[in-house]
């Protein structure tokens, strides 16, 4: 390989596109688009109705008079009467949005409570009730059963449980970990890798296509070789996506800063040096560590902050860069070979989705065995999947946070790097003879001779 | 003559056909070379083998007498048939790219391409995208990064497709220009007139196989039949009666007063009989042999190999 030739490669892919509108806005706003894609499920989820919702409340019990707390937007009307038929044919005249009937055996029979009403209630609305009625009743039974004070007792008796994770690595030396904290990092690495190997890598497809379809390929490739070609454009794109990655880290990093001292002032520096005080002084007394269950209620918060700086402070984010910028190169190096391959196959961008299935299911898999690692990053499936090349970039770095054993780290790496070599081999004797086919429709079969071709 | 290229014993196959089957070609250093051959035939494959974009199954290419090397490819200057540029780079930058792909360092490449869009006159589109200018435009472009690097071997895959009248006189012209430099140049083409115009040998290829190579004027004598053309004034009847002993008229013209009359010798006949027997009658204006085309040639060879 001339290394010249593919300097020169290199340089063309990375400075038209470095160069290119869509890229500059995309590196700015990035981080927005991320930042919307993780937060609008979370809106989404947490999202009420705003209407407000009258219901008529028949309660021929007369345990819950007045008993069903009022929400935002859930009002209640308790009304005597008998002709429950009568009102269920008028309650949407007289402005209630549903009827509650509440039969008189309520304690003791199932279904004996029924909502009407004209729309779908909402699971929170059927919640509410349901839980309302229940916290009423067995309030009830408590003093028919004479247990007055109960409901004090409980709550006096409340505990507070949080449980420090301390690992020992080899050599007995002692790590504070969080599990949440783990799984941010996981979750945020494994499917950045995912993402990143899709769009950088169908821009080495569409790179592909392009070429063939301006019919530039063969002027230049009687220039260089199609390896060098291949290779240059995967290279000159990959340096793109690492600038880019910079880009929106440096982008994230100083939103996240800004946002967080314009919306929560109170979580400051001053905050967390106080608990790193405390932990400190914690530490300097061991032997008053007395269990006091009034003080341990009010620095459940603290606690728990105190928790997640300490393991802010264990994470070694050296290592977890490297690791992701490994991974993440080596990839996307596998996956764009194979999409440098498809792209010399096939005349225009409709073409690729037979040969796009094979790309698209590892990736998938991962993900979903991503979500799994995430409860139980040292499970068999977790194990497996991180070693195994096509899966192992994005579910070896859901794993690292929580801590690897050196020789998976380094077999699944090694792993990567010799599939990634593999498969390049493989996709640039594909893409050799592809790229100077027109106006076949290639099939698999035809792939393969491509592959023995001399 | 040195051979610049020699073909030896080239054959190549795809997946279910023979695109070479064992093809031999010399091709003398500065002469137009002509690679004749109906589609399919296996030219473009050669083609491609000689700028090592594929390599041959079995066989081998000399370059100047040595065995074909990657480095050559400096030397070689191609315009593929299936041809094109990067729609949304600009022409100036694009033209360095390819130039410098080709070897040239920047300031050398920069210095021969601001010569050639001068000599060209399109100095002024330097800084155009590609997808702004007009097809027409577009090939001088890529002529010119073809060329750039003056390789001492061109090869243009069917020049003249594509290329509108004046393109392709412009690049006849360029041809003429640049064989009387020295430069070797191989041309695969349909069009037989231009074949005629510019090519000193030609190699004819049908179904993998080359069936007809040599210098044109050669081939052409090779084929003749005995026809001849005479233009004359006088009493046309009586050149046909006696022409008749000894010819076939093929073919006889009246434009004014001017008789033109193609025939074609019974046996084997010297040129000067002809003219011994009409000269006494009437005024001969002009005689001349005619030779087959290449045409001609082309489409007799190819349905010969084909029986």
């Amino acid at each position: 390989m001339s290394a010249y030739n593919f300097f020169l490669v290199f340089q063309r892919e990375f400075s038209t596109r470095v160069r290119k509108r869509s890229f500059i806005i995309m590196t700015i706003i990035g981080p927005f688009l991320f930042a919307a894609m993780i937060l609008s499920p979370l809106l989404l989820a947490t999202y009420e109705e705003e209407e407000l919702k009258n219901i008529a409340v028949i309660d021929s019990s007369h345990l819950f008079i007045n008993k069903i707390p009022e929400t935002k937007n859930l009002k209640f009307t308790y009304i005597q009467t008998d002709k429950v038929q009568e009102k269920l044919k008028t309650f949407n005249q007289e402005g209630f949005w549903g009827v509650l009937f509440i039969s008189h055996n309520v304690t003791y029979a199932p279904n004996s409570v029924t909502l009407y009403s004209q729309s779908q209630p909402g699971t929170s609305v059927k919640y509410h009730i349901e839980e309302s009625l229940k916290k009423e009743m067995e309030r009830q039974l408590m003093y028919t059963n004479k247990l007055y004070d109960l409901e004090k007792t409980i709550q006096a008796i409340k505990s507070h449980v949080n449980i420090r994770i301390v690992q020992i690595e080899e050599g007995g030396k002692m790590k504070e970990t969080n599990d949440t904290l783990a799984m941010i990092v996981g979750y945020a690495s494994g499917f950045l890798i995912y993402f990143f190997i899709f769009l950088f890598g169908s821009q080495v497809m569409r790179g592909v296509i392009e070429e063939k379809t301006n019919r530039i390929v063969e002027v230049i490739v009687s220039s260089v070789k199609p390896f060098e070609l291949m290779m240059g454009k995967i290279a000159g794109i990959a340096a793109i996506a690492l600038i880019q990655f910079t880009a929106w880290l440096l982008l994230t990093v100083s939103f996240i800063t800004i946002g967080q001292k314009a919306l929560f002032p109170e979580i400051s520096l001053s905050e967390t040096n106080k608990v790193v005080a405390q932990d400190i002084m914690q530490k300097q007394q061991p032997t008053q560590t007395v269990i006091n269950i009034q003080s341990q209620a009010i620095d459940d918060k603290t606690a728990k902050m105190k928790e997640f700086y300490t393991a802010m402070n264990n994470i070694n984010f050296g290592v977890i860069f490297g690791c992701f910028i490994f991974f993440f190169l080596g990839g996307y190096l596998l996956y764009a070979a194979i999409f440098a391959a498809i792209g010399s196959a096939v005349d225009n961008e409709a073409d690729t989705q037979q040969f796009m299935l094979p790309v698209t299911i590892p990736l998938i898999l991962a993900i979903y065995v991503m979500i799994n690692t995430m409860n139980n990053p040292d499970s068999n499936l977790s194990f497996w999947f991180s070693l195994i090349p096509l899966t192992s970039p994005i579910v070896m770095m859901v794993r690292i946070p929580f801590g690897v054993p050196y020789w998976q780290a380094g077999l699944s790496m090694g792993l990567l790097v010799v599939t990634f070599i593999a498969f390049t081999w493989l996709a640039a004797r594909i893409y050799r003879t592809g790229i100077l086919m027109y106006g076949k429709k290639v099939t698999y079969r035809e792939l393969y001779k491509w592959i023995k071709y001399k | 003559m040195q051979n610049i290229i020699h073909v030896r014993n080239v054959s190549k196959s795809f997946s279910n056909h023979q695109a070479l089957s064992n093809a031999s070609i010399e091709i003398k250093e500065g002469i137009v070379f002509g690679l004749l051959g109906p589609n399919g035939a296996g030219k473009t494959t050669l083609i491609r083998i000689l700028n090592q974009i594929i390599a041959p199954d079995s066989g081998e290419i000399m370059f100047k007498e040595q065995p074909l090397s990657a480095e050559d490819i400096r030397h070689f200057g191609y315009l593929p048939e299936e041809r094109g540029l990067y729609k949304k780079m600009k022409v100036g930058e694009q033209a360095l790219y390819l130039a410098r792909l080709k070897g040239l360092s920047k300031q050398e490449a920069n210095k021969r391409l601001k010569y050639w869009f001068e000599k060209l006159k399109i100095g002024s589109w330097w800084d155009k995208r590609i997808e702004e200018l007009s097809k027409g435009m577009a090939q001088k472009v890529q002529f010119v990064t073809t060329i750039i690097h003056e390789p001492s071997l061109l090869i243009f895959d069917e020049p003249f497709s594509g290329f509108d009248p004046i393109n392709a006189n412009m690049l006849k012209n360029e041809i003429k220009e640049l064989k009387e430099k020295g430069t070797t140049i191989i041309l695969s083409s349909h069009n037989m007139s231009s074949v005629e115009e510019l090519c000193d040998d030609i190699a004819l290829i049908n179904r993998s196989k080359v069936i007809l190579q040599g210098n044109v004027e050669e081939i052409r004598h090779s084929y003749r039949k005995n026809i001849f053309e005479l233009s004359f004034t006088g009493n046309h009847e009586e050149v046909v009666t006696l022409a008749q002993q000894h010819y076939h008229i093929l073919k006889s013209i009246q434009n004014h007063h001017i008789h033109t009359i193609t025939l074609q010798a019974k046996g084997s006949v010297a040129e000067n009989d002809l003219l011994k027997i009409v000269v006494p009658h009437v005024q001969v204006l002009s005689f001349k042999e005619v030779l087959p085309g290449m045409e001609e040639i082309f489409i007799e060879n190819v349905k010969k190999s084909q029986e």
